[in-house]
């Protein structure tokens, strides 16, 4: 008896899985939704449902309903690589939606490349994801082009002329917008003073600052995360430095504020898009995330949505639902009106489209500008 | 030349935080000849407990001196309780094992309680309330001395001489240096060797508590992994000054500091953590008792 209910655990999910229902289309998702990065992947599996809910509720794609299967990646790579075997071999996706962290869909992006299943990812800004393959796409910007915004908004609108850059060797991303910063500010006819490091987990900055401090800069550039840039701005108000600070999405958590306190207030920020936009494709898609979680999305979650809307846009034009027809359509995804901007996809399958600079206002993101590639 | 005098400042107050927590392995190993590794993480621990006390209690709204006082004997009575239960349940059955054995447990212990943390704490990072506010005591042109400093110096410094006064001029420092040159004959002089190590986990862990509301306070941002390299490098202090010294372990947490403010300023911050082992390996070549240690002789 105890074998045969054995043998029935064993076989159930087996039959249940290998029932492919007519009229439903299954996509795949990994996210983090727990580990140390959990609130990455949740807001993005809450845009992704949002998004695919208003789609069903609108009468689905091709007649048919669709289905997402969400798998936890835990954070970590190999739990993405094989959650995403899982969804291509034993799930039959037709696609894939990536998880949030660069090093997980460097991981992750192989397997649908050589399986031709469709990888999309909401989130990895790394430029080397894309490479993989021509089925990985993204609908975010790349690491260098947040360099660049932050470039062109501290000479044409911040009006510095000598900024010092302090940046997280340790760290890909933050390496990336600090050489593309420097490059683009030098070419706008700006000064670079000073070009210091830290390392991520490093607490006391005041060495790098009190140096900063002696070539009298009229701002800083920290591409870091938040947990570190708030205690940089702390120690740098301590120290007299008064000029504005500058960041990337990095710096986009609750917590930034709370670490740095009053010194973090009034500093700068690129990020993916902001709540305040009159855009009625952002109010809307503010209004039905507050309705159905009670939260104001961040940009995590809405970077979920057009992630799960661009690639249902895509399965709805493909002739049919084969990996590569799919494939080809999202390749040509042009002036998709996304929550996060007008998103284009270029010959590299990344999205090419406008970040929006944040200014930190108390626990608040104060929308200052948009910057255009 | 004020940049100077603000990197010596900057590296006297890193440095005197380094010297509460190397006094804590100072005194262990001064009494045990053992390293007690779980040190850093008792500290961590202490930080965290100074966390939620403060939100229990939610007097993070009112920073101020009996804030600080609150939260620092908060934060003394947990670490030292938690000393005692290392003590008790780790090395205690192991005292009569070798040395190594106890090098591992320690090791062990540090691991559980790290790892323990996250499992307890949560990974992410939590921030510390705001216990005092920090002022400018003086400044000269663009050099400023804040209150933080001061206090954490200061705070260190008089650690340092309480536990100088403590081993040399009481009774149980008396019993203590007898436990510390050979435990078996204080015990048959009437000792009781087993409460006199309790005592000294006590005493050390109190003092990890201190450290880590004061580190706390001038570095908002606690984690459970926050004792690691903190950990490691008060280690390499107490081993510079002469392990088992106290007045080694903060000269040795000064030079630590203040070296590695100046190979941040003058060199790079990629050095930074490579500079304290740099230190390690040439004192142990050129003077393995340390600055103030004695050479003792290993009897075979």
């Amino acid at each position: 008896m105890k074998r045969l209910l054995l043998a029935l655990v064993l076989v159930l999910p087996l039959l249940t899985s290998c029932t492919k229902k007519e009229n439903e289309i299954v996509i795949g998702e990994y996210d983090s939704l727990t580990g140390s990065d959990a609130t990455f992947g949740l807001s993005t599996n809450k845009g992704v449902r949002l998004a695919i809910d208003e789609i069903n509720a609108a009468g689905g794609v091709k007649g048919k309903k669709i289905t997402v299967i969400t798998l936890d990646d835990q954070g970590k790579n190999e739990e993405a690589a094989s959650a995403t075997t899982r969804l291509i071999t034993q799930n039959n996706v037709v696609a894939i939606l990536g998880g949030v962290a660069s090093g997980r869909s460097k991981a992750a992006a192989p397997i649908a490349q050589s399986h031709k299943v469709p990888f999309v990812s909401p989130a990895s800004t790394n430029p080397d994801v894309t490479k993989i393959g021509d089925y990985v796409f993204r609908v975010c910007f790349i690491d260098p082009f947040q360099g660049l915004v932050m470039a062109k908004f501290a000479s044409e609108n911040l009006k510095l002329k000598k900024v010092a850059i302090l940046r997280d060797v340790k760290n890909d991303y933050s390496v990336g917008l600090a050489d593309v910063f420097n490059e683009e500010f030098k070419k706008r006819g700006g000064e670079i003073v000073a070009d210091l490091s830290y390392q991520a987990g490093d607490i006391d900055f005041k060495a790098q600052l009190t140096q900063i401090r002696s070539k009298n800069p009229d701002g800083i550039y920290v591409p870091g995360y938040y947990t570190e840039v708030g205690l940089i701005a702390q120690q740098a108000r301590q120290l007299g430095l008064k000029v504005p600070m500058m960041g990337g999405d990095g710096w986009d958590s609750d917590k930034l504020y709370e670490i740095g306190k009053d010194a973090i207030n009034g500093n700068y920020y690129s990020n993916h898009y902001t709540t305040e936009s009159t855009d009625p494709v952002v109010t809307e898609f503010i209004k039905k995330f507050k309705a159905k979680y009670n939260e104001t999305p961040d940009a995590l979650a809405a970077l979920g949505y057009d992630a799960a809307k661009i690639l249902v846009a895509a399965i709805e034009r493909a002739p049919d639902l084969s990996g590569k027809a799919i494939r080809d359509e999202l390749a040509k995804t042009k002036d998709f009106a996304g929550v996060t901007g007008k998103i284009s996809l270029n010959e590299n399958r990344d999205a090419v489209k406008s970040a929006v600079i944040i200014q930190v206002d108390k626990n608040n993101r104060k929308f200052v500008t948009t910057v255009n590639p | 030349m004020q940049d100077f005098i603000q990197h010596i400042i900057n590296g006297i107050s890193l440095g005197s935080i380094y010297a509460l927590i190397a006094l804590g392995y100072t005194m262990v190993y001064g009494i045990l000849k053992m390293i007690n590794f779980a040190h850093s993480d008792v500290y961590m621990v202490g930080a965290f407990a100074a966390y939620y006390v403060a939100r229990f209690f939610g007097i993070e709204a009112n920073p101020g001196l009996p804030t600080l006082i609150t939260l620092l004997v908060a934060s003394m009575v947990v670490c030292s309780l938690l000393g005692l239960a290392i003590e008790r349940l780790a090395y205690r059955p192991l005292r009569s094992s070798p040395k190594l054995n106890i090098l591992i447990t320690a090791i062990g212990v540090s691991l559980f309680l790290e790892y323990g943390g996250q499992v307890v704490f949560g990974a992410d990072p939590k921030v510390f309330p705001e216990v005092m506010k920090d002022f400018v005591l003086f400044n000269i042109g663009s050099v400023e001395l804040k209150s933080f400093d001061v206090t954490v110096l200061v705070v260190s410094l008089i650690a340092m001489l309480g536990l100088q006064f403590l081993i040399h001029k009481t009774k149980i420092g008396k019993a203590m240096r007898a436990v510390s040159s050979n435990a078996s004959v204080a015990s048959l002089l009437g000792m009781n060797p087993d409460r006199i190590i309790a005592f000294t986990f006590i005493v050390g862990s109190a003092l990890a508590g201190v450290g880590s509301v004061l580190v706390g306070m001038k570095y908002p941002k606690i984690d459970p992994l926050m004792g690691m390299m903190i950990g490691l490098k008060a280690f390499v202090a107490a081993v510079l000054g002469g392990i088992g010294n106290v007045g080694g372990a903060v000269l040795g947490a000064l030079i630590m500091g203040l070296s590695e403010e100046m190979v941040v300023a003058y060199i790079s911050s990629t050095y930074r953590d490579a500079l304290a082992f740099g230190i390690l390996i040439v004192i142990l070549i050129f003077k393995p008792a340390g600055l103030l240690g004695k050479y003792t002789v290993e009897k075979v």
